[in-house]
């Protein structure tokens, strides 16, 4: 059943961009950045949990989900250790997507050409 | 020729998108990518008898690879300009956004053209993000004290 639930609810995500995104002059930077600015309000009051329980990678596989992982782990550091806490610990969760992401890309770059 | 012509003439070329032909494509192509991994997860839980979580941690390792493998190959571009938000609102689109501006400065160098504009396009989420969660971090401690 997740797996309905998975396609339904990250289908309906991406649909609801594309319609903002041709009914403005938004480009998909614009986007990225609205919905990683959604997910981090989402996870302020504990919604996004809720859903990834419910949804399943449907729902971490967002980009919602990199600012809802932002604010979880802010609010952990800042439960454990405060003001240092919070800087110390707000990149943990989402280290896994921006170290992978550059180091494969680098290993990558090095060994194929742009084709233009 | 006065400024109204000339956009009245612009708008009159400007080729129209089918716009429901984008929905359909945008929530087909978004909701395969869940399904599918989703999918993985489950196939990864019990070929490998893991936690859910270590699960998708390995499913967003493996999707970030394919992206960035495709991206270099170099026909990802061509499924990004046609499926538009399907592909750029899940985590493919972060991957492919850091895998293509590294492609494109990899010939002004290694430090001035690779190094120092990898994160030309991923640079706004990170940001944006970052000083959301700050924010919003803050307001979550005062909303559960």
């Amino acid at each position: 059943m997740t797996l309905v639930y998975s396609f339904l609810f990250s289908g309906f995500v991406c649909l609801i961009a594309q319609i903002i995104m041709d009914n403005s002059t938004l480009t998909p930077g614009h986007l990225t950045s609205l919905f990683t600015v959604l997910g981090s309000i989402l996870a302020c009051f504990g919604i996004y949990d809720l859903i990834i329980d419910k949804v399943g990678s449907g729902a971490s596989l967002l980009i919602i989900n990199f600012g809802s992982t932002l604010t979880n782990y802010a609010y952990l550091g800042f439960v454990k250790n405060g003001i240092i806490g919070l800087f110390s610990n707000i990149l943990v969760g989402s280290s896994l997507i921006i170290s992978s992401t550059i180091i494969i890309a680098a290993i990558i770059t090095f060994f194929t050409n742009p084709k233009d | 020729m006065n400024k109204e012509e000339y956009l009245s003439i612009v708008k009159k070329y400007t080729p129209k998108e089918n716009k429901i032909k984008n929905y359909f494509y945008a929530f087909l192509v978004g909701g395969l990518i869940g399904f599918s991994g989703e999918l993985i997860k489950k196939i990864i839980i019990c070929l490998f008898n893991i936690s859910a979580k270590d699960a998708s941690s390995w499913t967003s390792l493996l999707v970030i690879l394919i992206t960035c493998i495709c991206t270099g190959l170099g026909f990802f571009d061509n499924l990004v300009s046609k499926y538009k938000s399907g592909l750029f609102i899940p985590t493919t689109g972060f991957a492919h956004s850091i895998m293509s501006s590294s492609l494109d400065y990899k010939k002004d160098g290694l430090i001035t053209g690779l190094g120092s504009n990898i994160f030309k396009l991923a640079g706004s989420v990170i940001l944006y993000g970052l000083i959301s969660a700050f924010i919003m971090g803050i307001i979550k401690v005062i909303i559960n004290v």
